[in-house]
């Protein structure tokens, strides 16, 4: 079998024992669901509710406003009780409905609020996919449609999945491909349809057997879908890196994917649009990760979206004593939590309690230039060169060498044994490069 | 459940286990092997006189450094590296104040660790050989006595040594200067005369082995000296023979495998890139074997470096690596 890859990158413990065979479960409903109308990349969502309300499970509570933008959906039945300022897992705070969940509720019968996608043109797939909130749920919470319907002047060949979860701990997409082998290609049929793509390329981490055998197995006769072992690394599902595993194309710097005619699209994201258009319910709940050695009873969850993060740790018997930072999403690009308050979104991947012996609160030690963060860049930057140019504010030259290629994938600073923060000095600078660009402007 | 208590920091929250200090001291116990190997040729002289630098160099840093630099373990490596490239029977306050001159002037003064532009051991031998350069180049005959000192070891400062050492030339300066070739057995093994550390060049190639493969040293740098050394001893060799010695010689004598395997690997004194350090090694390579064929020296290991060390930003400037995606847009255009 041979395997596709890129140069560099870091290899990080996997962890990934602790859930990868554990079959997914259905979480209970909390008693309160928190949805912030932001919880896709582009435009939050308009509100359409108000407090009293009574909604159903799968009622819109905020609508797409415009085209890069989704509605949000209740997830569970209840009534509206607030509609606040609520924190936001990425650490800010957002505006947020409240719903008190309905425990005696009846799932009313009632037509289906997604149409079957057999006999719909393209145009009426990408709209159904936009009213059913899907977007990406490997992280990034791109909003679906809008990569079903490329820009026209874009001659795209092929599809590429991504089932790479480079992510240490992270192992929902792995239990998707496993346990719901059948929508992932379900998914991959309706977005071939869409872009009008022949060929399609599944690629998957090959410490990932159970997967590519359960993709091999369910694999539909008459598309052209290949499954592609690729080496175990760090950023490997990094899109960029993906592409080029998997075409051998670099895609040119600060370009889109499509611009070598290609679309990539995460497995998970995948299976959302299957049952969406299996059930006709929007998308309401998705699969998380909880796990790390801070958390007593690891777990694979359909977690309804909305769920604090609260409940989520309770419903796993809550964390260890020894438990130092709870992450949302992999513990190498996922953000710390500031607030266990703050909600489950559409773009929770997992949830990760990391101990004190994990957690880096080490001395930083002066850049020894050993060079090792060269080594681990994946798109060759010079991380030790432009960490200097950082400490002393010099973005723009920053920018001049190539920072906005920088994807924060954080293999710098795990490398780096003097303990810099390479990468959050790299986001530090990018906002701040946003701003003197905003105020050049003004 | 109880509230834990949780802390926030950026991403990513894992971490490669390898630290800067937990390499500083790797690589300075991956000395220790050289240090005994040079004590079984030349006695006790050879730890005493590696003690005094390193001892010399560790108050300096205790006093100039940045607070707790002493723990990074960098002060200690430069204080083993000038003793190590000292002779055997330098008198001991000699060596001392090498160390002094090597943290206050090669590291300290630039700010410290990872600031300093030149290699500070190196930096401290230059000084002690533009300051003594008689008793840096008497060079004790290996063997005898182990606890039998091999030169006026204890002698106060400025007073002219009284005792008479049994002394022989370096193999180099052997060729240099009598044209005498010594063998190449002696030469790897270590039972020549020369300074502490750079006599036997099987023990220091496999420690600098253990530490490539720990990924603690970049392997490209020295290999690109040596390859360098032999390449073009062998080239001047074959056009006169008088002039140079042979390739292998030239690899296996003098400082060379201690200054391409410990000295061209310092990280914070060499290119960062692995393009940059092999310009590097092939330039320190080529500038070693121009003093020791035609220089007045019969030695260049420690000016090479010194030289390549100034290029460095310069190399570094030159060998950006090619950023993802922009090989083929330059082509689009």
């Amino acid at each position: 079998m041979a395997f596709f890859g890129f140069a560099h990158g870091v290899h990080p413990p996997e962890e990934k024992g602790l859930t990868s065979g554990l079959p997914i479960r259905r979480m209970p409903y909390p008693a309160e669901i928190v949805l912030p109308l932001r919880q896709h990349a582009g435009k939050p969502a308009k509100l359409c509710v108000k407090v009293g309300d009574y909604v159903e499970r799968g009622d819109p509570v905020g609508l797409a406003d415009g085209y890069m933008s989704v509605p949000i959906h209740a997830s569970a039945a209840g009534t509206v009780t607030a509609i606040d300022l609520w924190p936001h897992p990425d650490g800010s705070y957002a505006q947020s409905v409240h719903i008190k969940v309905d425990t005696y509720a009846m799932q009313a019968a009632r037509p289906r609020l997604v149409p079957r996608w057999e006999g719909l043109t393209v145009d009426q797939v990408v709209k159904a996919v936009q009213d059913a909130g899907v977007v990406g749920l490997g992280g990034a919470a791109f909003p679906t449609h809008v990569k079903l319907a490329p820009p026209k002047d874009y001659q795209v060949h092929t599809l590429i999945i991504n089932g790479a979860e480079c992510e240490p701990y992270l192992t929902s997409d792995h239990r998707t491909m496993v346990e719901y082998p059948e929508r992932v290609h379900f998914g991959c049929r309706v977005m071939m349809y869409t872009l009008g793509v022949t060929k399609a390329v599944i690629g998957v981490e090959k410490n990932k057997p159970d997967a590519i055998a359960a993709l091999e197995r369910t694999k539909p006769k008459d598309l052209d879908i290949t499954i592609l072992p690729l080496t175990v690394k760090y950023p490997q599902g990094a899109e960029k890196m993906l592409i080029h595993a998997v075409t051998g194309v670099e895609v040119p710097s600060g370009k889109l994917p499509v611009t070598v005619g290609v679309v990539v699209q995460n497995v998970g994201s995948l299976a959302a649009i299957a049952e969406v258009f299996d059930t006709g319910l929007p998308l309401i709940e998705r699969i998380v990760t909880v796990t790390g050695h801070g958390l007593t009873r690891p777990a694979n969850l359909i977690v309804p979206v909305g769920t604090k993060l609260k409940d989520l740790l309770a419903f796993c018997d809550g964390v260890t004593k020894d438990a130092r930072e709870v992450i949302n999403g992999g513990p190498m690009m996922g953000m710390a939590v500031s607030n266990l308050d703050a909600p489950v979104i559409k773009g929770t991947t997992g949830i990760v309690v990391l101990t004190n012996d994990e957690v880096r609160t080490e001395t930083v030690y002066p850049c020894i230039h050993c060079g090792r963060c060269l080594e681990a860049c994946p798109v060759f930057l010079n991380p030790s060169w432009l960490g200097d140019l950082a400490r002393v504010r010099r973005y723009q030259d920053m920018a001049d060498n190539h920072l906005a290629d920088c994807m924060l994938c954080g293999s710098c600073s795990y490398v780096c044994p003097s303990n810099i923060p390479l990468s959050q000095l790299f986001q530090a600078s990018k906002v701040a490069l946003r701003r003197n660009q905003t105020a050049g402007a003004a | 459940m109880t509230a834990p208590n949780l802390i926030v920091t950026a991403s990513p929250h894992l971490k490669d286990r390898d630290t800067t200090p937990r390499i500083m001291w790797t690589v300075a116990a991956s000395l220790v092997p050289v240090i005994l190997a040079s004590a079984f040729f030349f006695g006790i002289s050879s730890i005493l006189v590696v003690l005094a630098s390193t001892l010399g160099s560790l108050l300096t840093e205790r006093w100039l450094g940045r607070p707790r630099s002493l723990r990074d373990g960098s002060a200690m490596i430069t204080g083993l590296l000038l003793g190590l490239s000292l002779p055997p029977g330098i008198p001991l306050w000699m060596a001392a104040l090498g160390g002094f001159f090597g943290i206050a002037f090669g590291k300290a003064i630039w700010g410290g660790l990872g600031q300093n532009g030149f290699n500070p051991a190196l930096i401290g031998r230059a000084f002690l050989q533009t300051a003594f350069p008689v008793a840096i180049t008497t060079w004790p005959t290996p063997g005898g006595n182990f606890f039998a000192l091999k030169g006026d070891l204890f002698a106060f400062p400025f007073m002219s040594p009284a005792a008479d050492v049994v002394t022989s030339a370096t193999p180099l300066g052997l060729f240099k200067f009598e044209q005498k070739l010594t063998s190449i057995v002696d030469l790897v093994l270590g039972t020549t005369g020369g300074s502490v550390g750079e006599t036997s060049a099987v023990v220091i190639l496999i420690c600098g082995a253990y530490l490539a493969w720990k990924g603690y040293l970049n392997w490209r740098s020295p290999v690109s000296i040596i390859l360098s050394v032999f390449v073009l001893g062998q080239l001047l060799h074959w056009i006169n023979p008088a002039r140079s010695a042979d390739g292998l010689f030239h690899v296996f004598s003098g400082g060379l495998m201690l200054g391409a395997v410990y000295m061209a690997t310092d990280m914070v004194t060499v290119p960062t890139t692995n393009k940059g350090r092999w310009i590097f090694g092939a330039c320190v390579g080529a500038i070693v074997v121009i003093i020791r064929v035609y220089g007045g020296l019969p030695e260049g290991v420690m000016y090479a470096i010194l030289i390549m060390n100034a290029f460095t930003p310069l190399i570094n400037n030159f060998t950006h690596p090619t950023v993802f995606g922009t090989v083929k847009l330059k082509e689009a255009k």
